[in-house]
């Protein structure tokens, strides 16, 4: 194997995240899951208590594309997107998608490999209208957009 | 004695005042938000959970059940013993067998009964999910079947004088009011361009709106997180009607569901599809 | 049941286009069922994406992502043939694992 076959991920970086994954694969879920997993910040049950927990608060950024429906046709599913444009915001590294009404605030952390565009798609619970932040991880620092979304009361069927 | 009089009046008058101006709140006449749900199901995609629902139900076809230890590949839908290609978009239909007009779901049972010798009082008792289930066996194999008839085109069979009759049952229940509000099926969905809150209803009596109506059932219910069946929302339009509960597998759930798929006709089946 | 998932991979240009619909009723452990017990909390915790054996996408998740859940990524590179995976655990020590090849 040379570094070359890799694109820009180096060989050193490669085998620490195959070994990472290897190894937290290889552990009883409950092990893998203190490994890396940020429960401070999942078991917040407040905005802003969340993001103290992800790090600190973050600035909105432009490079971040956060995508959600004005409103929802029910709050069970709600799809999302998470775009950077790495022109204007690079070597983003994690994104987290947090839902400020909801009883736990954080929803999701994507911790993104080199080389891996930032681009996320998922579906979020969100318990009432409000606001929904999509935070980058770049360089330690934290950057953010918010997009809020209305939850309709359901009529009847269909 | 004479002051209950005076309140039963009192209360007997507004009980009966209810039923107009409700439906002045509630059936609102659609405003020009068409496709206000519309930017929500671009971002929501092509992927919808039924698709594991279907492999489910299609599992369910031939798996080994019952004292009987068979399974059901030998049932007859209508198209011949095994046939499931094409079978659920001509239903409900006469089967010479039980010599009645049966849907879907009731002739399910019938084939858990008499090929797996299932009990059907046990399955008809719990039929559908309940909160906190992730789907019944029904369930599953009647979205199993309705993707077997994905694309079809929408054709009861109406040859029979029992199917016919089914038809006319199915129309005299869905224009009978009843209920403590006065409801009848047509209330909400005899008119088009109404909605309840942010939901369109369907004009069940004009053929392109059924078709589109009934042609999408069954289909994942995202605030369930199930599939729920065309039986199932019959039900439950009986609950939020302030009805009696609608018997599952009864004439009336059939008839019902014959007048609409036989307004439907003629359309396209797209099940299982995604609601809300 | 669980452990069941569909996954598309498409090239999108340079990029690899992943679509991964998991079978999972994240259930957020606050919901009761219809005899009035608490339906104890049931969803994925970890799930990753890995194009050949680089791991190109690593998520936690809390019980908010819906049920049935929905994942859809983009990675640089890859080519039609390659082998792209998805596998997550839960809280209950369930795990799934799906497969597919780039179109």
């Amino acid at each position: 194997m040379n570094d070359t076959t890799k694109g820009r991920v180096s060989r050193r970086r490669l085998l620490n995240w195959a070994a990472a994954l290897g190894a937290l694969m290889a552990l009883p879920a409950r092990a893998w899951a203190t490994v890396s997993r940020p429960e401070t910040a999942f078991d917040a049950t407040a905005l802003d208590q969340a993001l103290m927990a992800l790090g600190q608060t973050p600035t909105r950024h432009e490079g971040v594309i956060f995508t959600t429906p004005d409103i929802a046709e029910n709050g069970a599913v709600v799809p999302i997107r998470v775009e950077v444009d790495q022109t204007v915001l690079p070597n983003v590294s994690k994104v987290s998608v947090l839902v400020e009404m909801n009883p736990n605030p954080l929803a999701a952390v994507f911790d993104i490999a080199p080389g891996t565009e930032v681009y996320i798609e998922t579906r979020v619970k969100v318990a009432q209208t409000g606001n929904l932040y999509a935070v980058v991880e770049s360089d330690g620092q934290l950057f953010m957009a918010s997009r809020e979304t209305k939850v309709t009361l359901g009529g009847c069927g269909g | 004695m004479r002051r209950q009089s005076d309140d039963a009046m009192t209360l007997y008058r507004f009980v009966m005042m209810i039923p107009r101006w409700w439906l002045l709140l509630m059936v609102v006449p659609a405003l020009a938000d068409e496709g206000i749900f519309d930017q929500y199901r671009d971002l929501m995609g092509d992927d919808n959970p039924a698709i594991f629902v279907i492999e489910e139900g299609e599992e369910f076809w031939v798996q080994s059940q019952g004292p009987s230890a068979a399974t059901l590949e030998a049932c007859d839908l209508g198209l011949g013993t095994g046939v499931t290609r094409g079978a659920y978009a001509q239903f409900p239909r006469y089967f010479a067998d039980t010599d009645r007009v049966m849907d879907i779901e009731t002739r399910l049972l019938y084939c858990m009964e008499t090929l797996q010798g299932r009990d059907r009082e046990v399955i008809a008792a719990k039929p559908y999910s309940l909160r906190g289930d992730f789907g019944t066996e029904l369930e599953a194999l009647v979205t199993w079947l309705a993707a077997e008839s994905e694309g079809m085109t929408i054709a009861p069979e109406q040859a029979h004088p029992k199917e016919r009759a089914m038809y006319a049952m199915g129309e005299e229940i869905f224009f009978y009011r009843a209920g403590p509000h006065d409801f009848s099926c047509a209330t909400c969905h005899e008119q088009s361009n109404k909605r309840i809150r942010l939901q369109q209803l369907p004009n069940l009596t004009e053929h392109t709106e059924v078709a589109e109506a009934y042609g999408s059932w069954p289909a994942y219910r995202m605030s369930q997180g199930l599939v729920r069946t065309m039986g199932w929302r019959l039900q439950d339009c009986f609950r939020q009607q302030r009805w009696p509960g609608l018997i599952f597998g009864s004439e009336v759930s059939i008839a019902l569901q014959t007048y609409m798929a036989v307004n439907a006709a003629g359309g396209v089946m797209t099940a299982p599809g995604l609601k809300r | 049941m669980a452990g069941r998932i569909k996954i598309r991979a498409q090239k999108k240009g340079e990029l690899t286009e992943v679509k991964a619909l998991m079978r999972h009723p994240m259930e957020t452990g606050m919901r009761k069922d219809q005899a009035g017990e608490s339906i104890p909390a049931h969803f994925i915790t970890e799930v990753a994406v890995l194009h050949g054996d680089q791991t190109v996408m690593q998520a936690h998740w809390g019980a908010a992502v819906s049920a049935n859940p929905f994942l859809g990524v983009r990675f640089q590179g890859g080519q039609a043939g390659d082998a792209v995976r998805v596998v997550w655990t839960d809280n209950q020590g369930g795990t799934g694992e799906g497969e597919t090849t780039i179109r």
